[in-house]
């Protein structure tokens, strides 16, 4: 088995190899002259909307999915653990389904909680 | 010399390293350039399909004069880009703007890694498979956001955000739905999640397979969800500031995702490489392809929402509907695990009646959705 991980190991350097190339390409042909490269003030200004833009963008603002990060939080470890659950539903039984049910009922209800918060509504 | 008839005769060898001249290493040297090569081809093939079919749609032609039929259009736009200028915006942080389409290309192409092509064709038969997938498919996002953050664009960043918003809300309901096949197949390895579809998982979770095609299309942003790059809000979004061969790096992203999400529709729900008659891998290509035609239809059908619905829509619609799915489905796998034309007609019955009746709850048209 874990000569099935070093296999995804190996695939990984090999992609990460080719998409570096990907890129390094057009800039081995810059030097060759084939691609054009005439930077000019113009050209390298920030494209918004037509305007001039007004103010750096790296400053500090509200991202509004801060509530649903937390709920994603909470459900999505949960449901995780649900994956060994569900493998082996067949031989746990009744009595697995039962756990696992109100055990999602506790993380339910907090959902429910967040919904009726209106922590779920994108203001 | 390695005997490669099994090839042309499209049976492609086990996932066995044993079987190879050159052991463990010749697995991976085929499987790498066999994975990449499929990867990039089926791209150009989509890209192709998109644009034709999309033509077809909308009453046009389409590209049709790049070869017989138009069919080297993908190859003559790859042309281009490779020798178009790189624009670099002079305020944007430039390592990360280097760096961003490498970070998104490269887990896309993980996906296909643990894929079966046939019985035991894949690079690494991991005993976690679609773990796996849900996992790597996700780490795109971390590009998309370095384009979006170091381009130093305003509406790049929004679109970025508005990314991070949607694959955070649309992660869940997939998850879930995924949830629904482990139950009956009662593995996470794909290639034995294929072996056990006697009966195509389509039609023992029709709910299953709904919300995991909504939620997939959410996550790899096609169209009714693709607020990201809404070109009427944010111009083009993440890949504004992107020219060259950087911009066609991130057009490789999108369509790669959207045939590894094909790909993983098909093995999942739709039998994978099994079908009668013709040789496995090319039913599992002609699966993918109508999957990703399935897209482009719905791309050309519906108009895109807004960020306030795709949001609702994924946390008050998908997700309490992906959760009675799966508690349904376990109920099944306990009580009836013989009798797979029941579970057809009840999942069928719980899908519609659950569709109709969630759907009073919205009011789409009058304004904000208010749930």
């Amino acid at each position: 088995m874990l000569a099935g991980y070093g296999l995804i190991g190996l695939f990984f350097i090999a992609v990460l190899i080719f998409s570096l190339a990907l890129v390094v390409i057009p800039v081995v042909l810059r030097y060759l002259g084939i691609v054009p490269a005439r930077p000019g003030g113009v050209k390298q200004s920030v494209f918004e909307c037509g305007m001039e833009t007004i103010g750096r963008t790296w400053v500090q603002f509200n991202f509004r999915y801060y509530y649903y990060a937390l709920v994603f939080l909470a459900l999505d470890v949960l449901f995780i653990f649900l994956y060994p659950w569900a493998m082996k539903l067949r031989e746990l039984g009744a009595y697995g389904l039962t756990a696992a049910f109100i055990l999602v009922l506790i993380v339910i209800i907090g959902y429910v909680y967040a919904w009726k918060k209106k922590a779920l509504e994108w203001k | 010399m390695p005997d490669i008839s099994p090839l042309l005769t499209g049976h492609l060898p086990a996932a066995t390293a044993a079987y190879w001249p050159g052991g463990y290493w010749g697995h991976w040297a085929f499987y790498t350039t066999a994975l990449i090569t499929f990867a990039l081809l089926m791209v150009m093939g989509a890209i192709y399909i998109e644009r034709r079919l999309l033509g077809r749609m909308q009453s046009r032609l389409g590209p049709n004069r790049t070869g017989p039929f138009g069919l080297l259009q993908p190859v003559a736009d790859a042309l281009k880009v490779l020798i178009k200028e790189d624009i670099i915006p002079q305020p944007a942080d430039r390592l990360v703007h280097w760096l961003a389409p490498v970070v998104a290309f490269v887990p896309v192409v993980m996906i296909f890694a643990v894929v079966p092509f046939q019985k035991g064709a894949l690079l690494a038969d991991l005993n976690i498979g679609i773990l796996y997938v849900v996992a790597v498919s996700s780490l795109t996002t971390v590009g998309i956001f370095m384009a979006g953050w170091g381009s130093s664009n305003k509406y790049s960043l929004l679109g970025a955000m508005r990314n991070v918003a949607a694959v955070v809300s649309y992660e869940i309901p997939l998850v879930l739905s995924i949830l629904g096949v482990v139950l009956i197949a009662g593995s996470l390895s794909l290639n034995e999640i294929v072996l056990a579809q006697d009966i195509p998982f389509i039609f023992l979770q029709p709910m299953g397979f709904l919300l995991f095609f909504m939620a997939a299309c959410a996550e790899i942003n096609r169209s009714p969800f693709d607020l990201m790059e809404a070109d009427s809000e944010i111009v083009a979004g993440f890949h504004t500031e992107y020219s060259g061969m950087k911009f066609a790096m991130f057009y490789l992203v999108e369509y790669a995702e959207a045939i590894a999400m094909s790909a993983i529709i098909s093995v999942l729900f739709l039998g994978g490489w099994r079908g009668p008659l013709l040789p496995p891998w090319l039913w599992f290509v002609i699966k993918v392809f109508a999957v990703f035609g399935f897209m482009v239809w719905t791309r050309a059908t519906f108009p895109r929402v807004r960020i306030d619905q795709l949001m609702a829509f994924a946390w008050k619609f998908l997700l309490p509907l992906s959760l009675i799915n799966l508690f349904v489905t376990a109920i099944q796998v306990l009580t009836i695990p013989d009798a797979p034309w029941l579970v057809f007609i009840i999942n069928t019955a719980v899908m519609i009646l659950l569709v109709i009746i969630w759907s009073g709850l919205f009011k789409v048209g009058w304004g904000r959705v208010e749930v």
